[in-house]
């Protein structure tokens, strides 16, 4: 009954002093660096998330046939926590206290996020999370290299509002935190530029919403007011294909109301009939169709990797890649995979991205972007219309919202604080955890 | 503006150019180069004026190559700075040929090529010229087409050409759209004479153009397009309830569909099917397949899927019968535990054999679109023909029950096994054959799905619960009580959504379920005589 | 009814409740010592993942006697018991949101995170008292306990039986499911609830708060099986097996069977109540997947993998299937389901009165042994 084997000896004490910050012996050479990998391979979110597990499989083989990293070989830990919130702390805790792994790569959701957050800030873990999220949130163990809404969601509205002359938006978005944030931040974005009340539209519909003719009828109708609209579409995953079909079949093309969505990638694509969606856009940080040799490197090594002629790369792809990236310079740089080393090492650590400039990991946490918007194609593919002319530091906490707008995060002595309040001049609510945790 | 002018201009030319000059060919070719070369720049107000350059130039190409721009298909090669369109682009290599003497190129990786971008505002401009040739072309429905794409899309310099075609017109229907058209130009500029012209007119363009107008500074054009708006209100809200009455009859469509299977199984044999909704993700994954192996042709591919659909569903479900089921008589409540394993095993099976990600599933030209009742409610093909579907397949499954010496055998081994097979009737086969029709269903109502959602491992997950409400509210063992409702609940969900949002109309649906079994115990149509006592 | 002494005495007559809060008892007290004696590197040593880890196993297995108590001895399978589960979780969870204080990402001394940054001005008056641990823990009894005293009394007053029983039953869940997600209803949404900093005062990161609410969670297990089994032993049990045989004949006999119904399901939801807020310390979030129907499924094939009708039986399903899926999505990540999934198929099919139809028939070889249980395969039950 007692599950993994006790007889692999945990080394939780060690982990324990670890997270004091004691400095642990180390460990011996021979032994390989160990990558946990969280993605759900089962459940609602394997359409994502598998091809991510796939990916850091690949950055960890390349890393290996390079000679690996400290003279030592890497190891894939990959657990599944089959799209099953409560499991993702399970498994994270599985990874760091019985595999003691050295870093995780997961996550897609932020419910996913927010349940494994409290397990890797006890157990002083790394976890490298590469999906576009809501922000309000800077964990000391946690590396965003998705984007946050200033880098996906702010400079797409930028761009339908002075370059397509967008007047009346419709933000429609799944039921959940992203989305709700995402628009609460973009309302009040828009009412700041003198968008009237009238003109915004927001509708929330449940997880994989099928039904949209109703909803497509209503955003038909309230484009047909005589301004030029557009939608914000924050519509999660599965939903999307349906909702994408009513569309066309109600005869709204991109031309009419264009619809800019912040969760259809390229693999998204694959599962939809995209004749019908030409000129539709999406802002990310990365498209498969970027015009660069370490991007067409990357396709060609993960095209080999699957051995699937047609596999497609996308966004949270990229965003792994950079942060394995980061990761791996930031170990060369600590000399060590210890935990607070490399912490500390990452940041202002800097490596190429894939469409052509540098990320640099910033004292919060988060990473800098360049920002594209692309059209679709009838290929399946992004044509990329616009981008922001440098790459932008994502934002940890929004400066739209009335609760965060007073809020920084910087992980660096002395500050080293994720919710600093430059009002109040404290650290957040977190200066009272750190008392009460030691 | 000024630029469409002029673009509409060159293509007007351009028709009689390629027509009268194809000699000029061999030495536009440097100029031909010159031209592209000015495309390819990245400010797209630069491009838009080499657009317009090119179409001034009446070079006989322009239109392919305008095409190609549109699609995104006119590319430069890096190394040598030669213009190609890409033939197919798909995958990592495309067949090319080049852009300026069409000679076949073999292929190129997207690495050594260059593409010419557009954007939605470039791409809308040329629509709107290729929609002004459009009107001179024989076919009266592509030049209905055309007419109704200029909706709200006219400018100035079009005025003249489409005054031109008016006048040449005979087909009426393009004539009233033109001259829609021509009024929301003019109402656009201000004349309130305009207003006139779109009274009563329900199109969403035409409506656009008005709202625009009520709001405008000049109190007499404010208060004739008020007028006029109010009126088309009052019109469309007549539309607005048969809308809603369509999408609740279409919604309840694909519940009917979904659940009509389970109310063979479940009604019928009593067998609690989990997997259910994994034989209908069978029969989606099956028109994918049918779409891979007849590329080119999806709507005869959707057709062969529905007789394939059935079939694999319907095998997969005599293998659960025989595997499973089988074993599990008498314990009717175990079969859900069982198939609820089967239905784990196989998602599983799909994510690993074919791919965790979702396919795509074409819909074919005859089933994409709407058809279009009066201009301001058209009714949605896809939906359209998946309503007729479901209704063909439940009068087909009627028909089976009612007519048939099988649809006989299954209900006398449902009313009472004992004494059926005291009459001769082979039971064990009745159940198979019960199961496998059950089974097979399920597969049509994936095909039928797949034109409407997802077809992704998760797609079954997704329709086992509300067909479970649809058959107990509707009745278990009752055809007819599945079918009323489906379609009701289809009808109040729709209904209450735009009042309640999708989420709450859920909700309140489910609660209305609850309490409606509260008064009737047995659902909508229960069972009477013997069956149901148990 | 006998006297309230007999009345919890006898369920300690029998053999297998002896022998079920033996080895409970023992596996508690074993885990505790290895955990708390053995050095951190001793192969026999039993980290706080695993304790942990078991106290979850404990908590569903909790649930599980819930469910197996209405179903075994009911015969009215509930296809929504998590809804149970999940509510009292929430109460729970609603008090540890409490006490996060002004500790919170914003430091808002009243409002928990997610309220403060979709604008909430005040806290929701359902939120009110949730600061008192005494208020919470009542409503992890109640919350649960009200919901299906409402449903119970609606649905056995109609007679709403078999299969339409199991289908509104996952209806409630459903409807309940899709409540919670939304955002407007104040609960936190898909997110749920989480982040939680301690419980009754005790840090919920310190290895001695995880080894207590282990402990905690196998002391209500036994608390919550002895109940059942007094219930299950009692007239009153007796009643409820006559009803979940022949629920016309127990009518006719005239005996007023929706109230016997509706005390044993209310009883039931309540101790899923409690199993869900045990459940949600340990895993340290709660949000509305744990209502989701196919979660309630589970439940119930835990139950019929263990043996129904037995009470331990439910227990030894529950731990054993989610042992199982902790090794198997560690061990075979890309396959799992499909052994998970065999496992389903193969004891329906093969073992048709679960585990525990297995250690029964053991039992009742040696003479001394009475079965314990009622069959489980009963005729009404073949009919539902």
């Amino acid at each position: 009954m007692i599950p993994s084997s006790a007889s692999r000896s945990p080394r939780w004490l060690a982990a324990s002093l670890l997270s004091l910050g004691v400095a642990a012996p180390a460990l011996a050479q021979e032994d390989p660096i160990k990558v946990g990998i969280l993605h759900s391979l089962s459940g609602t979110m394997a359409i994502s998330e598998t091809v991510l597990k796939e990916t850091v499989e690949m950055l960890i083989a390349q890393q290996n046939a390079e000679g690996g990293l400290l003279g030592r070989q890497l190891e894939a830990v990959v657990v599944d926590p089959a799209s099953d919130w409560p499991l993702f702390a399970e498994k994270a805790r599985e990874l760091l206290a019985q595999q003691e792994v050295d870093v995780i790569f997961g996550n897609w959701t932020s419910v996913s996020r927010k349940s494994v957050l409290p397990v890797v800030e006890e157990l002083n873990g790394l976890l490298f999370y590469p999906v576009q999220y809501e922000g309000e949130e800077s964990s000391e163990n946690v590396f965003y290299t998705g984007a946050a809404p200033n880098q996906q969601a702010i400079p797409a509205v930028d761009y339908l509002m002075n370059e397509v002359g967008v007047e009346r938006w419709v933000l429609a978005g799944t039921d959940y935190v992203y989305p709700r944030t995402t628009n609460k931040i973009l309302e009040a974005y828009l009412k700041g530029h003198g968008v009237g009340e009238a003109d915004i539209m927001i509708n929330y519909t449940p997880f994989g919403h099928s039904d949209w003719q109703n909803i497509v009828s209503e955003i038909k109708a309230f484009g047909s007011e005589g301004k030029k609209t557009a939608v914000v579409s924050t519509i999660n995953g599965d939903a999307n294909v349906p909702f994408y079909r009513e569309l066309g079949n109600q005869g709204l093309d991109a031309a009419d109301i264009p619809v800019v969505a912040f969760s259809v990638g390229e693999q998204e694509l694959t599962g939809i009939d995209t004749a019908p969606l030409v000129g539709h856009l999406a802002a990310w940080n990365y498209f498969m169709s970027v015009d660069t040799d370490a991007n067409y490197d990357f396709i060609d090594a993960w095209i080999e990797y699957t051995g699937d002629d047609m596999a497609v790369t996308n966004d949270p792809m990229e965003a792994h890649y950079i942060g394995f990236h980061m990761w791996a310079e930031a170990v060369r740089k600590a000399g060590t995979t210890e935990v607070d080393a490399v912490k500390e090492a990452i940041i202002g650590v800097s490596v190429p991205n894939l469409t052509g400039g540098y990320a640099a990991m910033m004292p919060n946490h988060h990473i800098t972007k360049p920002v594209l918007i692309g059209e679709i194609q009838d290929n399946g593919q992004f044509s990329i219309v616009w981008e922001t002319p440098s790459t932008v530091a994502g934002d940890a906490w929004s400066d739209y919202l009335e609760g965060s707008k007073d809020l920084i995060s910087d992980w660096r002595a002395p500050m080293s604080c994720g919710n600093y309040n430059v009002v109040t001049g404290s650290c957040g609510g977190g200066e009272a955890e750190v008392a009460s945790a030691e | 503006m000024r630029m469409i002018r002029s673009l509409v201009r060159a293509l007007f030319c351009l028709v009689v150019v390629a027509l009268a000059a194809p000699a000029a060919l061999a030495a536009a070719d440097d100029d031909g180069q010159a031209r592209l070369e000015a495309l390819d720049t990245r400010a797209y107000a630069d491009k838009g004026e080499a657009i317009e350059a090119l179409a001034a130039s009446g070079d006989p190409r322009t239109r392919r190559w305008l095409e190609a721009l549109m699609d995104g298909k006119l590319q430069r090669h890096k190394e040598t700075g030669r213009f190609v369109v890409v033939l197919e682009n798909r995958g990592r290599h495309w067949p090319v040929a080049d852009a300026l003497t069409g000679e076949a190129l073999g292929e190129m990786s997207r690495r050594e090529l260059d593409r010419i971008g557009i954007n939605n505002a470039l791409r809308g401009r040329l629509q709107s010229t290729l929609a002004v040739l459009d009107l001179r072309v024989e076919d009266a429905g592509a030049r209905r087409e055309a007419a109704r794409d200029l909706l709200g899309r006219v400018d100035a310099a079009m005025v003249a050409p489409l005054e031109d075609v008016l006048e040449a017109e005979g087909d009426p229907e393009v004539r009233r759209l033109l001259a829609q058209g021509l009024a929301i130009h003019r109402l656009e500029r201000g004349e309130a004479a305009a207003v006139e012209a779109l009274a009563g007119s329900l199109n969403p363009e035409a409506r656009a153009a008005l709202s625009a107008a009520a709001r405008s500074e000049d109190p007499d054009l404010a208060e004739a397009a008020s007028g006029a708006l109010a009126d088309i209100e009052q019109k469309l809200r007549l539309n607005r309830g048969l809308e809603t009455l369509y999408f609740g009859l279409s919604l309840g469509s694909v519940l009917v569909l979904a659940a009509i299977g389970l109310a063979i199984t479940f009604g019928v044999m009593g067998v609690i099917n989990m997997a259910h909704g994994e034989l209908m993700m069978l029969g989606a994954y099956t028109t994918w397949a049918m779409q891979q192996l007849l590329p080119g042709q999806p709507g005869l591919a959707l057709l062969l899927a529905i007789p394939a659909g059935f079939l694999v569903a319907a095998l997969a479900g005599v293998a659960i019968e025989r595997g499973v089921i089988q074993f599990l008589k008498g314990r009717p409540l175990e079969t859900l535990l069982a198939t609820f394993g089967v239905s784990l095993i196989l998602q599983q099976l799909v994510r690993t054999v074919i791919s965790p990600l979702n396919r795509t599933v074409v819909t074919p030209e005859w089933m994409s679109g709407s058809l279009m009742i009066n201009e301001g409610l058209s009714l949605t093909l896809n939906r359209l023909y998946v309503l007729g579907f479901a209704l063909l397949v439940f009068a087909g499954l009627m028909l089976v029950m009612r007519r048939t010496r099988l649809g006989l055998e299954v209900r006398a081994v449902t009313q009472n096994r004992a004494m059926a097979r005291a009459m001769g009737i082979r039971a064990t086969r009745v159940d198979i054959l019960t199961f496998a029709l059950g089974s097979g269903v399920a597969g049509l109502a994936g095909v039928a799905l797949s034109q409407l959602t997802n077809v992704g491992p998760n797609l079954g997950q997704n329709y086992i619960i509300d067909s479970f409400m649809v058959v107990v509210f509707g009745g278990v063992g009752n055809l007819w009580g599945t079918l009323v409702a489906g379609l009701s609940l289809g009808v109040i969900n729709q209904v209450l959504e735009p009042w309640a949002g999708a989420v709450l109309a859920k909700i309140l649906v489910l609660v209305f379920i609850i309490l409606f079994i509260q008064k009737r115990p047995r659902g909508l149509f229960p069972q009477k005589g013997r069956a149901a006592e148990g | 009814m006998p006297d309230s002494t007999s009345w919890l005495s006898r369920p300690f007559r029998e053999r297998a409740t002896r022998l079920f809060l033996g080895v409970l008892l023992t596996a508690l007290a074993v885990v505790t010592l290895l955990h708390l004696a053995l050095p951190a590197g001793h192969p026999l040593h039993v980290s706080t993942y695993t304790v942990t880890l078991l106290g979850k196993y404990l908590s569903y297995a909790l649930l599980a006697v819930a469910v197996d108590l209405v179903w075994g001895y009911l015969g009215i399978l509930s296809l929504g018991h998590g809804a149970f589960f999940a509510l009292g979780g929430y109460a729970m969870g609603m008090y540890l949101m409490r006490q996060i204080g002004d500790r919170g990402v914003y430091g808002d001394p009243l409002l928990p995170d997610f309220m403060v940054f979709l604008d909430w001005d005040e806290l929701p008056w359902y939120w009110l008292g949730f600061d008192m641990a005494g208020f919470a823990f009542v409503m992890v009894l109640l919350a649960p306990g009200l919901l299906a005293l409402v449903f119970g009394f609606l649905a056995f007053r109609s007679r709403v039986t078999g299969v339409y029983l199991s289908i509104i039953t996952q209806a409630l869940t459903f409807a309940l499911m899709l409540a919670f997600f939304r955002n407007e209803m104040g609960f936190g949404g898909n997110n749920g609830l989480t982040d939680f900093k301690e419980l009754l005062g005790f840090d919920l990161r310190s290895d001695a708060t995880r080894l207590g609410l282990f402990l905690a969670t196998g002391v209500a297990l036994a608390l919550g099986y002895v109940l059942c089994r007094a219930i299950v032993s009692s007239k009153l049990g007796r009643v409820c097996v006559a009803t979940r045989d022949a629920e016309a004949r127990t009518r006719f006999l005239g005996y007023r069977v929706e109230r016997f119904q509706l005390f044993v399901f209310v009883v039931s939801a309540m101790l899923a109540g409690v199993a869900g807020a045990l459940y949600v310390p340990q895993v340290g979030i709660i949000n509305p997947g744990e209502f989701s129907p196919i979660f309630s499924i589970e439940i119930v094939l835990w139950v019929a993998l263990g043996g129904r009708g037995t009470l331990y039986g439910a227990v030894i399903g529950a731990l054993l299937v989610n042992y199982a899926k902790t090794v198997f999505t560690g061990a075979m990540p890309d396959a799992w389901l499909f052994a998970l999934g065999g496992m389903f198929v193969l004891v329906t099919v093969l073992l048709p009165k679960g585990i525990a139809g297995l250690l029964a028939y053991r039992l009742r070889r040696r003479p001394s042994a009475r079965p314990s249980s009622p069959d489980p395969a009963s005729p009404k039950e073949a009919s539902a």
